[in-house]
């Protein structure tokens, strides 16, 4: 039989504010337990929560970033389940009325197309803290640091079908969501964090199959892979005639598969009712308007002026679009040289080879955007060729500027890299390469005329061996010119 | 000295009188002495009292005293207070020493005042004759075989039998001034979100309110002064002007018009009742107030959809109790839905438990619509029943409770029974608005009350009013045969 | 509304309420006759009306967004019943 895959995500982004959606505790990573859980992140008993400003303010960026519905009445619910890291019982989210309602966002298929997926809704809630299960003498120890850090769950509509599909809609997130900078977007440390709901239909059957739920997965690879694992699994036991359980499932990466977890096995009966210690939420269009007037350009968009404007290729202004750390580092150093195919390839070469190489992020590279807007304009000027420019670029990422845009120039000069432009001297280098190569230069003689073109190769290649940094261009117009005088 | 009011108190000690240490000892030696026939006391912190008594006289001392400094009050176990233990009448925190004070305490600390403990309640507040306390039921200064109202049976029952002259208390349903009432002492509910809710433990959030029990409107006056205060730690809490509540006390009630509801002169209360409190409202009359009979038609609505909304909330606000971070916990637990079942199992009394279930049971699938949904409809149809008589009337008086203090025991085998105690000061809760109870009389020589309910934020209107009532009678200077 | 022994049970396992089985009846009869109570709800005509969440229909304030509270671990950790670097101990949970 023919199946259908049906894929909706459920992504949960954690807002970068400072402090907690409900407390004033400090939401920083990577502090001692229990640290930064304050009377209120605890639950102790009489504490109430205040909701976050910030909260809402970068969660109605979010919904005008994909075009949404935006809630002007949001109203927290408490969803109710026991569960050690969390600590008052119940959740506090958003049942009925989320801050962001219906939107959608465009993720790029293989094909060059775009295909649309609609977002169902995002809605404000509360993270719960961590379980440690080892270290602690056959007990479990709980951290509720994360207790209360806000976040925003983005709930795709069921329209995903492929898991690479899947996997392009949970970049696209994160690129909008680091974009407007309500997300540090670090997947290592949990930031953002996607729960994968999967069931297989027959091929034009219109109602839904039984899904299972993979939770918490957080790479954009574990996703499309978790995927493709349940997606098997599911039709392995269908195609045997089984049928699937709806539960939850855990993906293991070493193993790569899903696994039933089995603390979730009961189905639990949330019992949302609005939470009385929290009041709705009213916001109003002149708030609207205020906050979208703080949305930066997005990647779409950044990647339409990228073709149009610029000229770039479609797939090379999505890649550099992507990342918006790495879109700005690109547009500075473009804007420099004043030359965008130039930099696309750099920084779609050299410098993402670098990155993947030292594995750090744009960042963390020791080439700013404007050292590298640097090189490039010394390539367009003449001054450096590529090869040059490449074994400064190499210096910088070794350590060797200072920072500034003028120690470019600085190890320009140290490394002897200057380029020779002066016709006089490349003649006199060329003339000795020919006197040197008589055999190459009868072979090239014998060429017939529409082909020498290239049987003029091996002469650039010995010229710049004879010289490092000639400027091949004034190379090649020398060897034309010499060669023609030979015959 | 125990007869003595918060304002006499207050005036003593600027006039140097007696000093804060003298009469804190004073009360504290009085509460060693009888309060294990009343059991209103869960904790007395006697050092700690003391201590702050000693610290008012030397701001005293120093000049900078104010009318609270000194002055000797008690906390309701609801309120944490920090440093001290803070049980909300449960097992489930019989160990739990609060690590920060409530508003409400705080505030106490702020103008002053000495603390001398910690008073008995129903077990997280849910109840209505102080039988449902881990630490025993309380008893009734006016016959002990009865019971003080509840929740805030210990405040009433403590300053019914002159241990303190004024004690906090939290209402969700009636729990000031059903006590107040069976006790012979004032209280007043003030408006919802008048007085912060941080660190007062919630049984009910959308109902609960602090306020003041004391022996006269002008104490609670001067308590409401240091309660109310707009807390930016409770979302719920108002930001609307506060009154100096002592400053309108005598205030004229010349054209005042009083709406008595029909509903709550029916057949089936007592003509003793009904008389105590026509005789209360021709007092006024003789005053210069007017009256008009006015209806709220849903009052038979108020008490059913209280026990959706109370219990559905305390479903979900009691569940932190789980025994992982403070509180109670059972004995070597084998895993966590044990450690979860166990600890909650034996540290809830039945009451509690009764509640926490019909709440789960209301908000669980299929059934939320029918109860939850519905309760809160006829919520608003409650609260509509108030807008419209407030087009008509200032304030509206009845019975604070359909009977004087019950037996102990009479009620405790009978949920709905004990329920249906609160059918005049629930509606109130539901609706928000502020009510007080004032001893207006007696039956069989057990004291009844008058409620008094206000237009939201008019606390300073029912004060005056229980403040004139007070001038021309002395039912709240009556205490017990063997107090006197 | 009555409730038979198999849904008081459900409902105290929802609540994590551990109940002694020689108590069920009592909460079965309880429980019900509360539910009884309830229901006199349902006569209500509430078509068209406006659920009511709070009594004073106000609206939430924001609080904004600094870091207030400092680290009072220590603090909070004297009343839990059972802590070991800073953790707050549970019986293993089973994921």
């Amino acid at each position: 039989m023919e199946w259908e895959v049906v894929i909706g995500l459920e992504i949960h982004a954690q807002l970068a504010t400072k402090s907690k959606i409900f407390s004033g505790a400090s939401t920083q990573y990577g502090a001692d337990a229990n640290t930064q859980a304050c009377a209120v992140d605890l639950g102790l008993p009489g504490v109430l929560p205040v909701f976050n400003e910030e909260a809402l303010r970068m969660a109605v960026k979010f919904g005008l970033a994909i075009d949404a519905e935006i809630g002007k009445r949001s109203v927290f619910d408490r969803k109710n389940y026991f569960y050690p890291d969390s600590p008052k019982g119940y959740q506090t989210t958003q049942l009925h009325y989320p801050t962001v309602g219906m939107g959608h966002i465009d993720i790029e298929l293989d094909n060059g197309e775009t295909k649309r997926i609609n977002v169902t809704r995002a809605h404000l809630e509360e993270d719960a803290g961590k379980s440690v299960h080892e270290g602690f003498d056959g007990m479990s120890g709980i951290d509720l640091n994360r207790a209360g850090t806000p976040l925003v769950e983005i709930v795709s509509e069921p329209e995903l079908r492929t898991a690479k599909e899947a996997a392009a809609y949970f970049k696209k997130m994160h690129s909008i969501v680091t974009y407007l900078g309500i997300c540090d977007g670090d997947l290592s440390q949990g930031s953002m964090r996607c729960d994968c709901n999967v069931s297989l239909r027959p091929k034009g059957q219109q109602e839904f199959g039984t899904r299972t739920e993979i939770k918490n997965v957080n790479s954009f690879r574990n996703v499309e892979r978790a995927i493709e694992s349940e997606i098997e699994r599911q039709m392995d036991i269908l195609e045997d005639g089984g049928k699937i359980t709806q539960e939850t499932r855990l993906y293991d990466a070493d193993k790569n598969e899903t696994r039933s977890m089995r603390s979730k096995e009961v189905e639990n009966d949330y019992r949302y009712f609005p939470c009385p210690d929290l009041l709705p939420v009213i916001i109003d269009d002149d708030y609207i308007e205020a906050v979208r007037q703080t949305l930066p350009e997005l990647p779409d968009a950044k990647r339409a002026r990228f073709v149009a404007d610029h000229g770039l290729s479609a797939v090379d202004a999505g890649v550099l679009s992507a990342d918006r750390a790495l879109a700005d580092y690109f547009e500075t150093a473009a804007k420099l040289a004043g030359d965008y195919k130039l930099a696309a390839n750099w920084v779609q070469g050299d410098v993402s080879a670098t990155l993947n190489r030292l594995e750090i992020s744009i960042a963390e590279l020791p080439v700013t955007a404007e050292q590298l807007g640097r090189l490039l304009t010394l390539i367009k000027d003449s001054t450096l060729n590529n090869g040059g420019a490449k074994e400064v670029f190499n210096a910088l990422v070794e350590g060797k500027g200072d920072g500034t845009v003028e120690c470019v120039d600085a190890l320009v000069d140290s490394m002897g890299l200057k380029q020779v432009s002066d016709t006089g001297a490349i003649e006199a280098i060329v003339a000795d390469v020919l006197a040197n190569n008589p055999k190459l230069v009868e072979g090239y003689l014998a060429t017939p005329v529409e082909k020498r073109g290239k049987a003029m190769g091996p002469f650039i290649g010995l010229t710049r061996k004879a010289a490092a940094g000639v400027n091949p261009q004034v190379v090649m117009e020398v060897l034309k010119k010499k060669l023609e005088e030979l015959g | 000295m125990h007869n003595k009011t918060i304002a006499e108190i207050s005036s003593d000690l600027a006039a140097g009188k007696y000093t804060s240490v003298e009469i804190t000892e004073y009360l504290l030696d009085r509460i060693e002495q009888l309060d294990s026939t009343y059991n209103s006391f869960i904790t007395v912190t006697r050092d700690e009292a003391l201590a702050q008594a000693k610290a008012a006289d030397e701001a005293r001392a120093a000049g900078n005293a104010g009318p609270w400094t000194g002055v000797p009050i008690a906390h309701k176990d609801v309120f944490c207070t920090n440093g001290v233990l803070t049980t909300c009448g449960s097992k489930m925190l019989s160990n739990f020493v609060a690590p920060y004070d409530s508003t409400v305490a705080a505030n106490f600390k702020a103008a002053g005042a000495v603390s001398l403990g910690k008073l008995n309640m129903d077990e997280f507040a849910m109840g209505s004759s102080n039988e449902k306390s881990f630490y025993g039921p309380v008893k009734n200064p006016w016959s002990q075989d009865r019971v003080p109202g509840g929740s805030s049976g210990g405040s009433a029952a403590a300053v019914a039998a002159r241990l303190v002259p004024g004690a906090t208390g939290t209402d969700t349903g009636g729990s000031i001034r059903q006590p107040a009432s069976f006790c012979g002492v004032t209280g007043i509910k003030p408006t919802y979100g008048r007085v912060s809710r941080w660190g007062m433990i919630a049984y009910a959030s959308s109902l609960d309110q602090g306020g003041p029990i004391a022996k006269t409107a002008e104490d609670a006056a001067m308590m409401l002064n240091v309660m109310a205060s707009f807390d930016a730690k409770d979302s719920t809490c108002v930001d609307h002007e506060i009154p100096d509540y002592t400053a309108t006390l005598n205030n004229s009630v010349e054209g005042l018009t009083i709406g008595l509801p029909k509903e709550y002169f029916r057949d089936d209360l007592s003509a003793e009742m009904k008389d105590q409190i026509r005789a209360a409202v021709a007092e006024y009359e003789k005053m210069g107030a007017t009256v008009k009979e006015i209806s709220l038609p849903n009052t038979h609505l108020a008490i059913p959809s209280y026990y959706v909304i109370a219990p559905a909330e305390c479903s979900a606000n009691l569940s932190r109790m789980d025994g992982v971070r403070f509180g109670y916990r059972c004995e070597d637990p084998e895993d966590v839905a044990d450690l979860f079942k166990r600890s909650r199992g034996e540290g809830f009394g039945e009451e509690v438990k009764r509640r926490i279930m019909v709440g789960a049971y209301t908000l669980s699938a299929g059934f939320y619509d029918a109860y939850y949904k519905q309760a809160q409809q006829v919520r608003r149809l409650v609260k509509n029943d108030f807008v419209e008589a407030f087009k008509e009337v200032d304030v509206i008086m009845g019975p604070t409770a359909p009977t004087p203090a019950f037996k102990a025991g009479e009620k405790t085998d009978d949920p709905v029974a004990m329920y249906l105690e609160d059918i005049f000061t629930i509606a109130l809760n539901l609706a928000g608005l502020p009510g007080m109870s004032i001893p207006c009389g007696q039956i069989d020589g057990l004291p009844v009350g008058l409620q008094i309910i206000g237009n939201y934020f008019d606390e300073a209107r029912l004060l005056n009013l229980g403040h004139k009532f007070q001038q021309v009678t002395d039912w709240h200077q009556q205490t017990p045969a063997d107090l006197a | 509304m009555a409730l038979d022994q198999d849904q008081v049970r459900n409902i105290a396992e929802l609540c994590r309420l551990q109940i002694d089985e020689t108590q069920i009846a009592d909460y079965q009869k309880n429980l019900s006759s509360i539910l009884d109570l309830v229901d006199q709800l349902s006569a209500a005509d509430t078509d068209g009306v406006e659920p009511m969440a709070h009594p004073l229909d106000a609206v939430q304030r924001l609080r904004a967004d600094v870091v207030t509270e400092e680290n009072q671990r220590e603090h909070f950790q004297q009343i839990a019943p059972a802590t070991d670097r800073g953790h707050y101990l549970v019986p293993r949970v089973v994921e």
